[in-house]
């Protein structure tokens, strides 16, 4: 699903983000990425949807070479893969639906489809009477899983989190996990930029470890379950 | 698959007329929630297609009175001095039938004479000639609505009469008022080039404010996989309204105005003992002023969204 090959990353500035990071993500797996702030978790995730583009290297998103991939073909390669930010990053004039219901009238679904297909990912994250609602209204937990709702109502193969669980209790933590868990158990290929080494180790998956932009550690914690 | 291609190209059709409808109808009801800037800016866009719009009426309407003066041109065909006056009558009757003659009048030299012993005070030195210099004179009054091309043909063929020595008409005015109201034209013209881009700049403007209003938003859409042509689309609705607003308004602001003067120049008119009414915009000029203002509106937020949308990338 993912391939990292020999990926470096140098900003403006000299600073490197990613320095020769190889790695395979197969389809289906769920992977937690750690590291100390800074690592380079980030610019990892960001690589995906072509948020940055490499300085080196290569990387190849569901058989798609990135480095050969037009600026006119991003949004659609951003389409297939379902984002999720620490800050959400939704629309605050907007209610909840709306906000969920964004990628699909992006994607051109049609509007007897939208309505169907919003409600049913905001059932999966429990906020289905939460639709009228604007996004100030609710809690920061609340406000993750609307985030995560629009990652997922275009039923991409995979997802992206970046520190997902970052402002949240450990309680609200572990249940944002699960819900992550959900998605990964019906075919989706997850990838969780996260600094909770504790619940990592708790849930069990692979973890990958960076360490100034170079993977120093990639293991399988724990029991997996499923 | 031939049965199932008609029904996903009317399904791409179908969700590009929603797109589009989404797109519009959603700038409109912006515009609306936020309506006195909105007011504000399509005020500024009336105005400044009014005020040529306004000019150009006027001229229309001062063209049409003038038409009506155009017909007062009158040519002086002096003849040479041996034609007889039998030969001059026949010569008189014989321009009144010819298409573009009001009236022919004959000034004998006799009478030219005596009028001009009457208003020269020379009377007594005239006296002493032995025969009266004059010549016998046709002044021909040339139908109204000409054009002054054809009232300078008209001049020229009756110039080239054997009977005639030499024609004068009383030209220079018309010729002199034609020029001026081209040149005025003209003026108009630059001065509406210049407002037009004003109304693009000012369009431009406001969806540029606009668009950093909305960076989040836009951030956000490109993030997850909005084109370029879906982010540009509201804005250059929004355009596209103010354009339109602003049209329209500009047509209120010309018909408002053509209601105060109407009267005065009626009662100007009948001084003058003429039938004039002051005209306003046609169908076809409030159509074609809606068109700028929209073509304008849209123009200055292509301008905006291409410069400042580029700009705006998620990192």
């Amino acid at each position: 699903m993912i391939h990292f090959d020999g990926v470096t990353k140098r900003y403006p500035g000299g600073h490197e983000g990613l320095r020769g990071v190889t790695l395979k993500v197969e389809q289906g797996e769920m992977v937690f990425v750690t590291g100390h702030s800074g690592a380079g978790k980030s610019t990892l995730l960001k690589l995906i949807p072509l948020l940055e583009r490499p300085t080196r290297g290569q990387v190849v998103v569901a058989g798609i070479n990135l480095g050969r991939l037009g600026k006119r073909r991003i949004p659609h390669l951003r389409r297939r893969i379902g984002m999720i930010f620490q800050d959400h990053r939704l629309l605050h004039d907007r209610s909840v639906y709306d906000n969920v219901a964004l990628p699909l009238v992006i994607s051109g679904v049609h509007h007897r489809e939208v309505g169907r297909r919003v409600r049913a990912a905001l059932d999966k994250v429990n906020l289905l009477d939460k639709e009228r609602a604007f996004p100030v209204t609710l809690s920061g937990g609340e406000q993750q899983r609307v985030g995560i709702a629009r990652a997922v109502v275009t039923r991409p193969p995979l997802l992206l989190a970046d520190e997902p669980t970052g402002n949240l209790d450990p309680g609200l933590s572990e249940e944002i996990m699960h819900i992550f868990e959900d998605f990964n158990r019906v075919g989706v290929t997850t990838v969780i930029a996260s600094h909770d080494l504790a619940l990592i180790d708790q849930l069990g998956h692979r973890h990958i470890t960076l360490s100034d932009g170079a993977l120093v550690g990639d293991a399988i914690r724990g029991a997996r379950d499923g | 698959m031939a049965r199932q291609q008609p029904g996903r190209l009317r399904q791409a059709f179908e969700v590009y007329l929603s797109n589009h409808g989404r797109a519009a109808l959603g700038a409109l009801g912006r515009l609306v929630r936020d309506w006195t800037p909105s007011l504000m800016t399509a005020g500024v866009i009336g105005i400044a297609l009014a005020l040529p719009a306004a000019f150009l009426v006027l001229l229309d309407n001062l063209q049409s009175v003038t038409g009506e003066w155009g017909g007062d041109a009158r040519a002086s065909l002096f003849l040479h001095k041996d034609v007889k006056p039998e030969a001059y009558r026949e010569l008189a009757q014989q321009l009144r039938g010819e298409d573009g003659v009001a009236a022919v009048s004959i000034i004998p030299p006799e009478e030219a004479m005596a009028e001009f012993q009457r208003m020269s005070g020379f009377s007594d030195a005239l006296e002493l000639l032995d025969e009266n210099p004059l010549p016998p004179v046709l002044v021909v009054e040339i139908a109204s609505g000409r054009a002054p091309a054809q009232i300078e043909a008209l001049a020229d063929r009756l110039g080239g009469l054997p009977q005639v020595a030499r024609a004068r008409l009383d030209r220079a005015w018309v010729k002199r008022l034609h020029a001026m109201m081209a040149l005025i034209k003209r003026g108009i013209w630059v001065i509406a080039g210049l407002l037009a881009l004003t109304v693009a700049m000012v369009v431009g403007n406001t969806i540029r404010l606009d668009i950093e209003n909305r960076r989040e938003e836009i951030v956000i859409t490109k993030l997850i996989g909005g084109t370029d042509g879906f982010i540009r689309r509201p804005f250059l609705y929004a355009g596209l309204w103010y354009g339109l607003s602003g049209g329209l308004l500009a047509c209120i602001l010309v018909e408002a105005g053509r209601w105060l003067l109407v009267d005065p120049s009626r009662q100007l008119a009948t001084l003058y003992g003429s039938g004039f009414r002051l005209h306003g915009l046609g169908l076809d000029d409030i159509m074609l002023l809606l068109a700028c203002g929209a073509a304008l509106g849209w123009a200055g937020s292509w301008l905006a969204v291409g410069r400042h949308l580029a700009a705006i990338e998620p990192r």
